[in-house]
């Protein structure tokens, strides 16, 4: 049986956690809505990115670009995307489970984030290079990651390049998801940012109507597919964000509701205690009081 | 008289979407003026200037570099700025300018000097659009 004051100290520990888990609960909020925001404001560029390669790919008959180049696949790459820090709920051990079902032998790592890093390296699985990404990601955070994939893809180091994320459904909702990045064969659609519907470019057969490219289909292209990819990425980072902040902040608000309950319960108890101690008093003072008299 | 439909977008925002007479831009090989029912043509958008005519307005906006896609009805602009000419700061672009250069001047890494390059490019061509219309 505990006494009173063990009871009165874990109370006042329960309140202190609390506290942080409440502090920190409001700045997840606060952080994952302009993650969210800044995930939204990519939407239109992305869709009209969309459009354009939608517009244009089905007309590429007859040049093919080296990001384009269908090998069979022996080794995979793999960009894993997870957050900095922990505290953040189920997010990484959902996407680590991913990983854990990736072949160790056929399979390369790029990780973006701490977490993927410590995760890849504990399992002994092979890291070909690590990325951070900070809260409000910059396109030459992408940039530089798109680059070393598409790098590693041309210098036949890896016959396909995939992305392993956690995508933004809801506040309360995030999944985590694998989605092709190279090669471009089929030219995909870049998943825009938050809650946007899925989409998968219809490359159905080459269109004969003519469609001018100034100054050729290469130079275009080489341009245009590179700055694509660059902004998917980006595009990926910034969901990923969104979703560890929104992650964050249910498991801090879950922390905090616990705890409350938890000091609830404390205090219940603790005033069980004292009652009962009271009426023992008092017992034993008329009992000694019969006693004498 | 027939129109054409412009809209440009940058990641930060769509700039600009509206019916327009004819607009003038500058692609990789000189600038060109596209009218409704332009044939389909895809190129490179060279950081400069566009103009929008409608009606007898004219709208002059400064762009970074990007893409542009034009079909008969529809003209679309991918590009990493656009600003229309009557809100740039010509302050603030000058002092960009300046803390651009001032940066290349520094030994810097690969990706970043690509970013200051960029960054110095939109700061030029703001001020270059600005001069040009308020001489």
């Amino acid at each position: 049986m505990p006494s009173t004051r063990d009871i009165r100290r874990r109370i006042k520990s329960v309140k202190n956690t609390a506290q942080i888990t409440k502090a920190m609960q409001m700045v997840a909020a606060a952080k994952m809505r302009k993650a969210q925001q800044a995930a939204l404001v990519g939407r239109p560029y992305a869709d009209l990115m969309n459009a354009i390669l939608a517009e244009a790919g089905p007309r590429i008959a007859s040049f093919k670009h080296p990001l384009m180049e269908i090998r069979d696949v022996k080794k995979r790459a793999i960009i894993v995307v997870s957050s900095d820090r922990g505290l953040c709920g189920g997010l990484n051990s959902n996407l680590f489970r991913e990983v854990a079902k990736l072949d160790k032998n056929t399979t390369v790592y790029i990780t973006a984030g701490r977490k993927a890093s410590q995760f890849v390296a504990r399992t002994k699985r092979q890291l070909v290079a690590e990325f951070t990404y900070k809260d409000a990601p910059t396109f030459a955070e992408a940039r530089a990651i798109s680059k070393f994939a598409q790098d590693l893809f041309l210098k036949n180091e890896a016959d396909a390049v995939d992305i392993l994320y956690t995508k933004f459904v809801s506040t309360l909702v995030q999944q985590p998801k694998t989605i092709p990045f190279l090669p471009v064969g089929k030219i995909q659609a870049v998943t825009a940012g938050v809650n946007a519907p899925e989409q998968e470019l219809q490359s159905a057969g080459v269109r004969t109507d003519s469609f001018e490219f100034e100054p050729d289909e290469k130079s275009v292209l080489s341009e245009l597919l590179p700055h694509s990819l660059n902004f998917q990425m980006h595009q990926i980072l910034l969901e990923a964000k969104a979703s560890e902040q929104s992650a964050r902040m249910v498991a801090m608000k879950n922390a905090t509701d616990n705890a409350k309950q938890l000091i609830k319960d404390l205090t219940l108890e603790y005033n069980k205690l004292r009652q009962a101690n009271i009426t023992k008093e008092l017992l034993e003072i008329t009992t000694a009081q019969m006693a004498v008299g | 008289m027939a129109t054409i439909k412009l809209e440009i977008v940058t990641p930060e925002a769509k700039t600009y979407s509206d019916d327009v007479d004819m607009v003038t831009l500058t692609g990789i090989e000189g600038e060109m003026g596209i009218l409704p029912q332009h044939m389909p043509l895809m190129t490179q958008l060279v950081a400069g200037e566009i103009i929008a005519k409608k009606g007898a307005e004219n709208i002059f906006l400064a762009v970074g570099d990007g893409f542009v896609q034009i079909t008969g009805e529809k003209i679309s602009i991918l590009t990493d700025m656009a600003i229309r000419a009557e809100n740039i700061d010509a302050a603030k672009a000058e002092e960009a300018r300046q803390r651009a250069e001032a940066r290349l001047a520094e030994k810097l890494g690969e990706e970043e000097t690509a970013t200051v390059q960029s960054s110095l490019l939109h700061a030029l061509t703001q001020l270059k659009v600005k001069q040009r219309r308020h001489l």
